[in-house]
């Protein structure tokens, strides 16, 4: 089918010559490049420039040290951040190989048509591009109103557009980080204790006796302090329970590893409730003074015991019923961690839930050791008018589905772009901000229809991601290490900020997101949203009302600040009021009740593969992150593609050798564009397979990564949502081998 | 003074920050390392064990790279830590055959390199790059003769292992297991 909109690939002078596999893990290299590099340079001789790290959303501040030539030569963690302190994890080490990538993009892209029909990006002015972006903007507010241009954004750069998009009259924005990762956490945890769980997580690993992960992978996942707590903890002689059906890295540095049955997780915590509310271990003080529904929550799990969850999740009774004792043993120093990605099978906000409640009743919320309050600092709004108030939001898309949901929810955006699901509001044209949309997003025939659909599309990016092939206009940004950007301010154990400041001049012809945000809203006649001529301006004058100034933040990069709101921790039978509709920890949550969804978890059975078919499970590497760091020269050095986890079992079946390239198909008939190599190993079960995220890229500019691995993505063409929040669950794919090249034509999904 | 490394398995995450840490701060050309990660799985699901470690060159005190070069490139500095003076290195690669443990590469300039202990922080009394920026903080380095360096204090009450014992190297990398 001849669409409106080609996916551009531009091939690119040289690309495909420096085709380099190399691996850190075991190899050491071999005489490929020439090379004109010196030796290490002595920190006295590196002038350090305070920023914080955007390789992934941990934002750890961190030092960038660049040598009398203007070279950022190496960037080292923050020792006074409690973020890292003082050690960045490998991709924060790598993010100078963002700066230095050559395959960057250099200068503002316009697509244009040849003669003979077909498109190509060619060069342009920013001048030309911004004026592009601007009068699109300008003909949609006039056509269909400005609620009608859509934002998707993540990351620190994202939120200088979601400002322009406000301003302009627009809130219709979404980030695949709500639906499509930590959204059911959100509402899981906010229905249950009237909070949030933060990024970072309020989880206190440090101190904690016992830490229980279900498929939550510490190590694998560099969460950078949470990874520093966890061996903190191993050090302290903590008990690990780690419940992964693959043998993850935290799954063998654990006192138990429970290998459960794929999609069975709830059934599993429901009856740790059981053997915690029918052995009396629960924390009776705790559950009595600041809980609401013990008797619901015991009437509705009597028969969930741990002889019945042995028949659904394949653990033995009595391994559950010794790690309910061991979580007891330690409680309230005991952390049932609230996961991130959570999106599994559509049910998730209810795990979610199940998790809360085991918190709960062992006590641990506010408590040393299971969850602190965190604390965070208000930076205060440079002076702006008010913004308009838009006729309908990202809520109005849903139009009563998904009541429970916080955020934009990705695939919603999707579809109110698509004309033919008749949503009664639709979106017109996207800003694409920090998000590589192809690869993040699950059911890629949903984005390729929205992405036809829509009249335009902007894309800001340092990157040819696959995202910006589907652009109009390309706008090249500079890297976190060649600009100023908003304050970091999450919360923490102590409340704290965090300066990132330019190391170096913008490479080639990228601008600053503020910049090109600016930019656009000058041409809008938006001045009075964008009133200074450089962003330090906005950063020094919030920093003065926070008493301090950019001249002394220069100089420490990251302040911290007395706790305002109480200590840390919940006192001795402390009167604690929670943000619930009961003012108590909902064992029974009155408003999920209110809503018709089930106020206490239960365990639904999901769908298992066919014959010949295994349950995909994808995950990360610790190198790696989203699908945007795969061309970074140093963290392609550690990995540069993905492979398919077999069991030896299966390998076996099928006459799979280590090493050899297949290619996968799912159940609805979607295949990978690119072939993957085959790991045997024992790690994974033989009833599922797995691969790390973010490979298979498709765009050529990309010169390392390009067709190196394949994308899990493409795999998830079975989207499970979750009817509280509008959560995009991902793991009820199933797939199976190819090793044989299909055809071109067989490449699309046909499902 | 004896310089030594320990390496906590039961903490290392494998994640290849050592790696790149080693990579940024001396300058190690994209598609070299110095140090690595290896990782061992034994058993068969689900009863499994899997060990993670950091890898670099030894630092043996019976070196046979030091030995077989011809040319004194390969030598050992105060601390005994094995180092390649690189105008004097001739790439024979001598040294590369010799080493047990395969720490040693060609660098593209025509010279063989190697981990250094990061010799030029260690001499002002710093830590290597790779101990101070591993997250799980499973590194540990320092001198063996002072029984209160971190490296001394790693191996005291825990069980440690050294690779390829049966090589006669003396290798200064102690594994705990």
């Amino acid at each position: 089918m001849k669409t409106r909109r080609d996916f551009i690939k531009i091939s690119t002078a040289g690309a495909g010559a420096a085709a380099i596999s190399f691996k850190a893990f075991g190899s050491k290299g071999f005489g490929l490049f020439e090379s004109k590099i010196e030796g290490p340079a002595s920190d006295e001789d590196l002038t350090p420039y305070p920023t914080y790290c955007e390789v992934c959303f941990w934002k750890c501040a961190a030092w960038a040290y660049v040598d009398k030539s203007g070279t950022i030569r190496k960037v080292i963690g923050n020792k006074n951040d409690p973020h890292c302190n003082g050690r960045l994890c490998p991709r924060g080490t790598g993010g100078v190989g963002m700066v230095y990538d050559e395959d960057r993009l250099k200068t503002p892209l316009i697509r244009d048509t040849r003669k003979d029909g077909s498109q190509y990006f060619r060069e342009a002015t920013w001048d030309e591009a911004l004026n592009k972006v601007a009068d699109k903007m300008k003909e949609v507010k006039e056509k269909y109103g400005p609620e009608a241009f859509g934002l998707f954004n993540h990351g620190t750069p994202g939120g200088q557009f979601h400002h322009l998009l406000k301003a302009y009259g627009s809130e219709s924005n979404a980030e695949p980080a709500f639906a499509n990762c930590r959204g059911p956490r959100s509402s899981a945890y906010f229905s249950t204790f009237g909070a949030y769980v933060g990024s970072p997580e309020n989880t206190d690993i440090r101190d904690t006796k016992c830490l229980v992960l279900i498929g939550s992978h510490i190590g694998e996942n560099m969460h950078n302090s949470q990874v520093q707590e966890m061996s903190d903890a191993i050090d302290k002689g903590a008990t690990i329970i780690t419940v992964d059906p693959r043998f993850s890295t935290a799954a063998a540095h654990s006192n138990h590893w429970l290998s459960i049955k794929p999609a069975t997780d709830i059934a599993l915590l429901m009856a740790w409730i059981h053997v915690l509310v029918f052995e009396e271990l629960y924390n009776k003080d705790y559950v009595e003074q600041y809980t609401f529904g013990l008797d619901y929550l015991k009437d509705h799990v009597k028969d969930m015991t741990p002889e019945w969850a042995y028949g659904i999740t394949t653990i033995e009774p009595e391994e559950i019923r010794k790690t309910a004792r061991a979580m007891a043993g330690a409680a309230p120093s005991v952390i049932i961690h609230p996961g991130r990605h959570v999106v599994w099978y559509g049910d998730d906000t209810q795990r979610g839930r199940a998790t809360a409640i085991l918190n709960a009743l062992l006590g641990a919320w506010g408590k040393r050791g299971g969850f602190y309050f965190p604390e965070g600092v208000s930076v205060p709004a440079f002076p702006h008018p008010h913004f308009p108030e838009p006729k309908w939001t990202w809520k109005d898309w849903n139009e009563g589905r998904y009541p429970l949901a916080t955020m934009g929810i990705t695939t919603e955006a999707l579809k109110a772009s698509v004309p033919r699901y008749n949503y009664k509001h639709q979106l017109k044209a996207w800003l694409v901000a920090g998000t590589n949309l192809p690869l993040s997003m699950p059911d890629k025939r949903l984005f390729k229809e929205a992405a036809d659909a829509v009249e335009f599309i902007a894309v800001m990016d340092t990157m040819p991601m696959d995202i910006t092939g589907y652009a109009d206009v390309v706008l090249p940004e500079a890297t976190y290490l060649e600009r100023y950007d908003a304050l970091r301010a999450s919360p923490n154990r102590e409340p704290n900020i965090a300066l990132r400041m330019p190391a170096i001049e913008p490479k080639y012809d990228s601008k600053p997101g503020w910049w090109i945000a600016k930019q656009i809203g000058e041409r809008l006649g938006l001045h009075d949203y964008f009133n200074y001529d450089d962003y330090s301006e906005v950063i020094d004058w919030q920093l003065k009302q926070l008493g301090t100034s950019l001249e002394e933040m220069k100089k420490v990069g990251v302040k911290k600040y007395p706790r305002k709101s109480g200590p840390l921790y919940l006192g001795d039978d402390e009167d604690f009021e929670f943000n619930t509709t009961t003012g108590k920890i909902e064992l029974y949550s009155v408003d999920f009740a209110d809503h018709g969804f089930d106020a206490i978890p239960k365990y639904t059975k999901h769908p298992e593969p066919q014959p010949n078919y295994y349950r995909l499970i994808y995950g990360r590497a610790p190198m790696h992150t989203f699908s945007r760091t795969s061309n970074n020269p140093n963290l392609f050095d550690l990995m540069s593609e993905n492979s398919v986890w077999v069991n030896p079992k299966v390998a076996d079946l099928w006459e799979l050798e280590n090493g050899q390239e297949v290619w996968l198909k799912n159940q609805d008939g979607a295949i990978t564009s690119f072939p993957v190599k085959v790991r045997v190993t024992e790690r994974i079960r033989w009833d599922s397979v797995y691969m790390v995220h973010g490979f298979g890229h498709s765009n050529k500019k990309l010169s390392r990564a390009f067709g190196k691995g394949a994308s899990d993505t493409e795999m998830v063409t079975n989207v499970m949502v979750d009817p509280i929040m509008g959560g995009t669950g991902m793991r009820g794919n199933f797939i199976t081998f190819l090793t044989e090249d299909p055809v071109m034509e067989g490449k699309e999904v046909k499902a | 003074m004896r310089y030594a490394m320990a390496i906590d398995t039961k903490k290392c995450v494998g994640c290849g920050d050592c790696v790149v840490a080693c990579q940024t701060e001396n300058n190690v050309p994209h598609g070299y390392c110095r140090d690595w990660i290896v990782e061992r799985v034994d058993g068969t699901y689900p009863s499994l064990s899997l060990e993670l470690r950091s890898e670099r060159c030894n630092h043996c005190d019976n070196s046979p790279c030091v030995r077989c070069c011809p040319t004194g490139a390969s030598h050992i500095e105060e601390g005994g830590i094995v180092t390649v003076t690189h105008h004097k290195c001739i790439g024979c690669g001598a040294c590369i055959q010799s080493c047990p443990y395969d720490a040693r590469y060609s660098h593209p300039d025509g010279y063989v390199d190697k981990c250094t202990f990061c010799l030029h922080r260690v001499q002002k009394g710093q830590n290597t790059a790779c101990v101070d920026v591993c997250p799980t903080k499973c590194l540990y380095f320092g001198d063996l003769d002072d029984p209160n360096s971190d490296v001394s204090l790693a191996i005291k009450d825990r069980a440690w292992k050294v690779l390829a014992p049966e090589a006669g190297t003396k290798p200064q990398l102690f594994f705990l297991t």
